[in-house]
This record gives C-alpha cells, sequence and structure tokens, in this order.
C-alpha cells in the first residue's frame, strides 16, 4: 500500500489507519491525518480518549497495533531528536538548587555524557532562547521562585533549544490562570510562525486557543476529527463522534459543548 | 625524637586523609542532597559497618568487605524501585538490620583481643590518627574511581535529579543511572568509612552538600563550595583536636560538630538570601508578555 506522493509522508506527522489499543481494548481506531510545517494544532477530548496515548505514539513509546506513521518520513523512534516533547507533570516546585538558565541548558546537552564543559557559545544559545520566550528577566532566579507561567515558558525553552521539528505539548495550560495561559498561547502562536515548528498542544479548554489554532484534533469514543475550530467543534461532527447527542452553545465568544464529560 | 617524628607523620596522614574523603564526600554529597537520598547514605555506611567487622571475622581486607556489601545494597535499592527518594521504610529497616549484623561480628570479633574490640570502635566514630600510608592509598584509589565516574555522568544525572519528568522525555536512561549513583556512593562511603568511621562519612556527605545548596543556586559553584567547606570544617576540627586547649577530644565530635554549625549557619543565611531575591522580584507571577 504505497501511493502517498514523497511530499505527504515527509511531513511532521502523517498517520494512515493507525490503531491504537490498550490491554486489547482499541483506544483509537482508523486514525488517519497529517500535519504541516508551522501549523498549530490544539488536542481536545475526554479523559481516557488516548491524547497522551497518541503524543507516546508519536515518540515511539507506543506501538499502533495496525497503520502507518511517520514522523517526517521516518517510523517513530525513541529519543527521536525531532521532536521536542514537554511532559505534563513536573515536580520543580521546591527547586532552589538551579537557576532558570540551568535548566533550559538540559535541553542542550543535558542528556550527554562526559565531563563538558562551559562555553560562550553555549551560553548564547542559552540567552538566545531565554530571549524567545521572553524569560531573559529571570534567567539566574532559582526555579523554585517562579510562578507556573514562568515555568512553562522553561519548559518550552528547554526543548526548543534542541530546534525539534515537531513540538509535542501535553497539558502546558493546567493549573495556569487565565491571564499566564493566553501568554503561553501567543507565545506558542508567535513560535510555530518564527520557527516553522509543528505544535500539537493537548488541553481540556479549547476556547483560551479558539483565535490561535489552525486546527483542532478531537479525540471521543475511539475516533478522532479534525479541522479548523468553526468546522469540528459544531453539534453535527461532535454528535457523530460520541455517537450520541451533543450540542454546541456558543455564548460571550465562547463555545460550550454539552451533553459530554469533558 | 623519634616519637614527635612519629605524631607528625600521624598528623600529616590524618590531614591528608581527611581532606581526601572531604573532597569525594562534598562532591558525591551534591548530588546525594539534590536527589533527597541522604538517608540512603547513612544505610551505606552502616552497612559499610557490617562489611567491615564482617571482613575483619574472616580475615580479609576491611575495604573490600566494606565495598562487597554497600553494592549488594546498593543493586537492592536498584531493585527495589529507579527512585529510592522516599523509601524510607525499606531503607530504614536495611540500615537498622545491618547494624545489627555489625554489632553481631564485633562482638564476635572482640571477644578475641582488647586491640580488636578497638578497632571496631574506629570504624563506627573514626579514629583519624589511625589512619596508615596504605589506608590512604586504598582510600584514594576508590575515591578517584567515584569522582572519575561522577564526572562522566554529572549531566544527566543533574538532569535526572533536578527534573525527572524533562530527563525521562530527553530519553536519560533514569533507572540505569540511579543505579550508577547508588554504585558510586557505595564506593565513596565504603573508602570514607575506611579512613574516617561511619559518623564522619554521613555528616560530611550531607552537611556540607546542603550548606552549599542552600546558599547557591549554580551547580557548579554549589558542588566547589560543598568540597571547600568539607575541607574547611575536616581540617579545622582536626586542628582544634590537635591544637585546641581541651585536648584529647576526638576529632569525630569536633568535626561533626563543625558541619552540623555550618548548615544551622546556612540557613540563616538562606532566610535573607531568599528575601532579597523576593524584594528583587516583588510577584513572582508578572508578566513580561
Amino acid at each position: 500500500m504505497r501511493a502517498e506522493p514523497d511530499g505527504m509522508e515527509r511531513l511532521p506527522v502523517f498517520l494512515r489507519n493507525v490503531r491504537i489499543g490498550f490491554g486489547g481494548r482499541a483506544i483509537q481506531d482508523e486514525m488517519t491525518f497529517t500535519i504541516e510545517d508551522g501549523e498549530f494544532i490544539a488536542v481536545l477530548g475526554p479523559n481516557g480518549a488516548g491524547k497522551t496515548t497518541l503524543l507516546k505514539l508519536l515518540l515511539g513509546l507506543v506501538q499502533p497495533e495496525t497503520g502507518e506513521v511517520r514522523i517526517f518520513g521516518r517510523k517513530p523512534r525513541r529519543g527521536n531528536p525531532e521532536i521536542g516533547y514537554a511532559p505534563q507533570f513536573r515536580t520543580l516546585d521546591t527547586n532552589f538548587a538551579v537557576r532558570a538558565r540551568d535548566l533550559v541548558g538540559f535541553g542542550l546537552d543535558g542528556h550527554r555524557w562526559g565531563p563538558g564543559f562551559p562555553s560562550r557559545k553555549r551560553r548564547m544559545l542559552v540567552d538566545q532562547v531565554l530571549e524567545e520566550v521572553r524569560a531573559s528577566e529571570y534567567a539566574d532566579v532559582a526555579v523554585g521562585e517562579l510562578s507556573g507561567g514562568e515555568k512553562q515558558r522553561l519548559s518550552l525553552a528547554q526543548v526548543l533549544i534542541a530546534n525539534p521539528g515537531l513540538v509535542l505539548l501535553d497539558e502546558p495550560l493546567a493549573s495556569l490562570d487565565i491571564a499566564s495561559a493566553h501568554e503561553i498561547i501567543s507565545l506558542v502562536g508567535r513560535l510555530c510562525v518564527s520557527r516553522k515548528v509543528a505544535v500539537m498542544l493537548v488541553t481540556h479548554d479549547i476556547n483560551p486557543l479558539l483565535q490561535h489554532v489552525n486546527r483542532v484534533l478531537y479525540l471521543a469514543n475511539g475516533r478522532c476529527a479534525i479541522g479548523s475550530p468553526e468546522t469540528v467543534i459544531t453539534r453535527e461532527t461532535l454528535s457523530s463522534l460520541y455517537n450520541h447527542p451533543v450540542d454546541v452553545v456558543e455564548a460571550m465568544g465562547k463555545k460550550f459543548v454539552l451533553g459530554v464529560e469533558t | 625524637m623519634l616519637k614527635e617524628l612519629l605524631t607528625s607523620q600521624i598528623i600529616a596522614h590524618a590531614f591528608i586523609g581527611g581532606a581526601i574523603v572531604a573532597v569525594v564526600a562534598g562532591c558525591v554529597g551534591y548530588f546525594l542532597v539534590l536527589r533527597a537520598q541522604a538517608f540512603a547514605a547513612e544505610a551505606f555506611t552502616d552497612i559499610g559497618f557490617a562489611g567491615a567487622t564482617g571482613a575483619a571475622l574472616l580475615g580479609v581486607e576491611s575495604l573490600a568487605g566494606m565495598i562487597i556489601l554497600s553494592l549488594l545494597a546498593a543493586a537492592g535499592l536498584g531493585i527495589l524501585g529507579n527512585r529510592v527518594r522516599g523509601r524510607d521504610v525499606e531503607i530504614g529497616m536495611v540500615l537498622c538490620f545491618a547494624l545489627g549484623l555489625g554489632v553481631l561480628f564485633l562482638s564476635i570479633y572482640s571477644r578475641t583481643s582488647a586491640l580488636h574490640s578497638l578497632s571496631g570502635i574506629n570504624i563506627l566514630f573514626g579514629s583519624m590518627l589511625t589512619i596508615n600510608s596504605k589506608d590512604i592509598l586504598l582510600a584514594f584509589a576508590s575515591c578517584a574511581t567515584a569522582v572519575g565516574a561522577l564526572s562522566i555522568v554529572h549531566r544527566p544525572l543533574l538532569f535526572a535529579s533536578v527534573d525527572p519528568a524533562g530527563a525521562e522525555a530527553r530519553g536519560v536512561p533514569m533507572r540505569a543511572l540511579s543505579a550508577a549513583f547508588l554504585a558510586i556512593l557505595a564506593l565513596t562511603t565504603a573508602a570514607c568509612v575506611l579512613l574516617v568511621g561511619i559518623l564522619l562519612t554521613a555528616s560530611l556527605l550531607i552537611a556540607p552538600a546542603a550548606a552549599a545548596v542552600n546558599l547557591t543556586n549554580r551547580p557548579a559553584r554549589a558542588v566547589a563550595l560543598s568540597v571547600a567547606t568539607a575541607v574547611g570544617v575536616t581540617w579545622l576540627g582536626l586542628v582544634l583536636t590537635f591544637a585546641g586547649t581541651i585536648r584529647h577530644l576526638p576529632a569525630g565530635f569536633y568535626i561533626s560538630a563543625l558541619a552540623a554549625l555550618t548548615y544551622g549557619a546556612s540557613l540563616v543565611l538562606r532566610k535573607r538570601f531568599r528575601t532579597m531575591r523576593a524584594f528583587e522580584y516583588p510577584h513572582a507571577d508578572r508578566e513580561t508578555g
């Protein structure tokens, strides 16, 4: 089954007829979609719909039961330098032992063995990416003294410093106040354009992202739908996805999905 | 004349041995404190005690006994969990059991002669006055190995200790790294216990590094500060032992007391540090957007 034009397979993400399961149960079936360079995708869906499992699939930590997965034209593999992944849970809250710049530097050479000496070039790279996420101001402050929003910026910087083509952010907005969430989102939106990096951002609430994302990937009930927020977050699409009546109400410029547990 | 020479050589050995222990304990201690595994170090020193007395009973080199038992314990802890953080029940039980074994070996061993009983006390609380040049060479070789291994793994180890989720995402082998660190810790404690006893080993592993982490948030500076503090505390303790007005107080008392004092001082200084930072950044939540 080879017929796809070469260009399609070189995309950041290419999935065709992918089925992922867990303990014999299918979490997602017939997943087919592609993501292009510089695209900002929100990944939505109820708990257990397979959002994290999808990220693990792309990272090569979970194997597809059937179907074809390509990351920049190659099979997913562990430790793929083309993917930057910011995990959801971080235990940095009480850490006073390192500065913001140390945490970002880990993204560059924290996985390398050997003595390793500080260099001007390394410092410059760290400074550059700190500037890019607007974190220069607290570059030398201990991580434990920073707010949730500031730590999210560092998390992003740690991922970006390795220069990935695809960035996976698992619930970066969880436990952020609305103002900080908005700032992280517009920052990610800018980075997609300036770096041409594709971003998949897992979230529970689409509203702060509505104006920023290119497309929404909605996972539910073992299936998925992808498209612009206007086409995916509708009564028709979600009702057919969930396979039972769902309503979408718009109020105050926000969308509310009724009839499901999100 | 001869007596004086002998004394001065004993003193020189004490200073050299103390410095070796302080340098390695300062380096390894930094990661120990970051990983919140101080209790594991305590357990290793007690296991080392059992190993040393057991080896003495069997007539084997005590360093060998300590290293073998400590490495076995490291392997055990490694199998127990990829992170020893918070494994306090298991470690506590192993610690007590090891100490009990050590006491058993010691009681059998000391029945043979009074000298043997004294050597057991030395392993526990350290007599820095009985360090001979063979001990120094052995300890130096072990400590150099430990520091060399640490220099190879220090970047992933720091990453994994500070930001485990990030490190795992970046492909750092967490389990292997944890096991490697425990092995380094086992080797370090064994060599240090040989020279200065379990009390000083634990105290030099924990207090200087914890004080350094309180005083700076730069990793390289913290390691340097930790080593400097450990060496300073050890040498000052020895000076007080040899030259103090109240002589014959054991070096172990002076050094462990100074180490604890340094940590106490760092707590006071840290409070001032943090308040200054808070003033500089009144609301960390303020964004730059």
